[in-house]
């Protein structure tokens, strides 16, 4: 074991495959000689060559597009886009190839790509370095959407990205890269050599697809969430009072419906916590899941805690940002009737 | 002195031939504006084809060369060496039918034999396929009557093992096979139950990796870029293999076309870049997509890729610049883009009426002719092709087409209901069935 922050555990994941499968090869903008502007690709290069990792163009299509046709050929590309935010312009390439790339042909050909994106705020990136697009991807049937949020399932679950035979949308919370972010941004950042899930094995292993975790037990209410909101959740029950369970779904789709159910079904009510907008959420899904599934256990309202339905604002971004007293005010509400 | 002059002067003689051509267009456009600068109220260009239902088309602005007139350089010759290439037209059969000029390809007798039998077995493929859509058995159809050459011609000049991107306009790729049953490409045009792809994909969207021949998207574009990304895989696992690139005049417009022109020149990948100009895409003229006063191989010159412009109907021609730019690719000197000057004989597809925006007879006054008709005539004059023969080979292949259309009728048809079972609609979405589909099925079985 060592300790590492969610970028030494990702170069690591990454650094494992290389030298584990010659068909893995690495590239995007920045990631080659200067090793991505997050450092997260730093020394791959010098380690493996500049034919398994490199630079790529300014063209999140091209990068998305030919790694399918690396995909094709027999290869296992892993790309890289800067930003979550830009993987607009490689939209078709992800919906209607990628994703369709083993159905349209019966199996003829596949698309085993891993599409790594930083997401999310709290950086002061303003509305193009900050937004959370899952729900655009969970949306597209044939992917998989996976957001880790800590440095042992971010390995974990990039390597077993890396190995699935599925394209697979890689979602990073950029703003626990080095640390478990609470929520609350005036605070010093607690670093994750501080934190157990910093420890991460240094070889090869994996964090399975299709499996959430309940990261803290309680019983008074389940909260459903991903990515950066795990910890703010955390902040929010803690100060709040209320033992409630958080279940950190690490994929997001296909889900592991068993381990949400189970939860709200224990706890008989819910509160869905996310950082991306709110209307047509990935949120959304989850609470008609939960209705589906759990209505008569259910005692109150499932509530929805999200980023505002506007663009992610500069100077606001805080008041944007979905923090632990709107999270603990959600989480007392739920507790009233 | 006009723009036009000074480009002629810095350029090579082939570069004079096409301005020859197309020097009348030219003095009328010096004519009312170019010379006498003058500035008015803004006015947006909308490119207009010469010719319309009712309007016959002046084909002058094609661009032609005579055959044989262009020069053939080494296949190590430095892509800024190649830009005249990109602004003229590469052709060997002359009017006469015959072979002229430095691009000459050395096709013995039973090759030249097999690809005039391969571009009938196609349009006899394509005759039959029609006639089956109008009677209903099938869905949908796209031909490519009067493009026969490019598709069959190419495919004589790669070897086993390399990768075609196709759009859905080369099924010449698959039928100059023999691999390939023609019983089981109309199992796919039926969406039978022995349609290899299960029923997914309209009819033409074939995939067969095993035949070098990618899964055609339906969406345009998309797979130039994937041919490149195949491409440098190749070269990054130091294989031998090399990919070839195809898209249509139209969808050259898309960004996934510039994308893969600038992935393939950065990474000096492996490929070819095929640029079907047939002229029309749907109702959209060539200059649409490209403006007027270009070529689609001048794309590829301004990217510093090697770049043909070549005449598409000359099956000898193609396959010349296809064998041209395959050796470039797999002695490591990077990627050639060609554009093969053709002609849309036919309806985009079944469900198009070309007569409503072009003149109906437009193919006929085509100057490339038919590459059919071509190279029948350069076989005859080799003596070694004779009427007789042609004819009986024309209806040797409609039989066998007819008969391999009865064979796949037998095995139903998506307008007989003898589709792929229920089950195999969740198939296939994942490499394993994720549990939320597999609670799909069980109620679309409840349901249905």
């Amino acid at each position: 074991m060592a300790s590492m922050t969610m970028i030494q555990a990702l170069r690591s994941a990454m650094d494992v495959m290389l030298g584990r499968d010659d068909n893995v090869v690495i590239y995007g903008q920045d990631v080659g000689y200067f090793g991505g502007v997050f450092r997260v690709t730093d020394g791959l290069q010098a380690k493996y060559g500049k034919t398994r990792v490199f630079d790529a163009p300014i063209s999140e299509g091209g990068i998305v597009g030919s790694a399918i046709g690396m995909a094709a050929y027999g290869l296992r590309p892993v790309v890289e886009v800067q930003f979550a935010d830009y993987f607009y312009p490689a939209s078709d390439q992800i919906v209607s190839e990628a994703a369709r790339m083993r159905y349209r042909s019966a199996g003829d050909f596949t698309a085993p790509i891993t599409i790594r994106m930083p997401c999310g705020g709290g950086i002061y990136g303003g509305q193009t370095h900050s937004q959370s697009p899952e729900a655009l991807f969970t949306h597209v049937c044939g992917i998989r959407t996976v957001m880790p949020s800590n440095p042992y399932d971010a390995k974990g679950l990039l390597i077993a990205s890396i190995e699935n035979d599925d394209p697979v949308i890689f979602l990073e919370p950029k703003r626990l890269y080095n640390g478990p972010f609470d929520g609350h941004h005036g605070k010093p950042v607690v670093p994750w050599a501080a934190h157990p899930m910093g420890e991460v094995p240094e070889g090869h292993y994996t964090v399975p697809l299709d499996s959430a975790v309940v990261f803290r037990p309680g019983n008074e209410v389940t909260v459903l969430t991903y990515g950066t909101m795990v910890f703010v959740s955390e902040a929010a029950v803690n100060e709040s009072g209320v033992d409630a369970e958080i279940v950190d779904l690490r994929t997001l789709w296909p889900l592991d419906l068993d381990t949400v159910v189970r939860s709200v079904k224990k706890t008989g009510r819910c509160v869905v916590v996310h950082e991306a907008t709110r209307t047509s959420g990935f949120g959304a899904e989850l609470v008609s899941l939960v209705q589906e599934h759990c209505f008569y256990q259910l005692e109150a309202p499932v509530e929805r805690v999200t980023g505002w339905d506007t663009p992610y604002p500069h100077a606001l971004e805080w008041a944007y940002f979905p923090g632990p007293e709107r999270v603990a005010a959600a989480l007392k509400r739920t507790m009233e009737p | 002195m006009c723009g036009g002059g000074n480009r002629a002067a810095g350029r090579g003689a082939a570069f004079l031939l096409l301005r020859g051509r197309a020097g009348r267009a030219h003095s009328q456009a010096a004519g009312t504006t170019a010379c006498a600068v003058s500035r008015g109220p803004l006015r947006l260009h909308v490119p207009e084809p010469t010719g319309r239902p009712g309007r016959e088309t002046d084909f002058s602005y094609l661009y032609l060369a005579p055959a044989g007139a262009v020069a053939r350089p080494p296949v190590d010759v430095s892509p800024r060496d190649t830009s005249d290439l990109a602004y003229t037209l590469i052709r060997v059969l002359d009017d006469s039918g015959r072979a002229v000029g430095p691009w000459t390809p050395s096709l013995d007798v039973d090759r030249l034999r097999a690809g005039l039998r391969a571009m009938l077995k196609t349009r006899a493929f394509d005759a039959r396929m029609l006639i089956a859509q109008r009677q209903k058995k099938i869905s949908f159809y796209m031909q490519c009557l009067g493009e026969e050459a490019v598709a069959t011609a190419h495919a004589l000049a790669l070897e086993p093992g390399d990768m075609n991107f196709p759009t859905y306009r080369q099924q010449g790729l698959l039928l100059a096979r023999d691999d390939i049953p023609m019983v089981e490409l109309m199992c796919q045009l039926l969406s039978n139950q022995r349609d290899p792809l299960k029923g997914r994909q309209l009819p033409v969207m074939y995939s067969y990796k095993r035949a070098g021949f990618f899964t055609i998207s339906g969406n345009l574009a998309t797979q130039y870029i994937q041919a490149v990304g195949w491409a440098m895989a190749s070269a990054i696992k130091n294989d031998t293999r090399i990919a070839s690139a195809w898209i249509g005049d139209g969808a050259t417009a898309e960004s996934d076309f510039h994308t893969a022109l600038t992935f393939a020149n950065v990474y000096q990948a492996p490929v070819i870049l095929n640029v079907v100009n047939n002229q029309w895409a749907i109702s959209t003229f060539q200059s649409i997509a490209a403006g007027d006063e270009t070529t689609f191989a001048a794309r590829g010159a301004g990217c510093g890729i090697a770049s043909l412009r070549v005449d598409g109907n000359d099956f000898l021609a193609v396959y010349a610049a296809s064998a041209w730019a395959a050796e470039r690719a797999r002695s490591n000197l990077g990627p050639t883009l060609i554009e093969w000057v053709t002609y849309r004989a036919g309806a985009h597809s079944t469900s198009d009426d070309p007569s409503r925006y072009r003149p109906g007879d437009e193919a006929r006054h085509f100057p490339l002719g038919d590459p059919i008709a071509r190279l029948k005539q350069h076989l005859i004059g080799l003596g070694v092709w004779s009427e007789a023969e042609h004819e009986a080979t024309a209806k040797e292949l409609d039989a066998e087409v007819a008969a391999a259309l009865k064979e796949a009728t037998k095995y139903g048809s998506l307008l007989d209901g003898h589709t792929p079972p229920l089950e195999s609609m969740f198939e296939d979405v994942y490499k394993d069935i994720p549990a939320h589909l597999h609670d799909q099925l069980r109620q679309a079985r409840a349901e249905s």
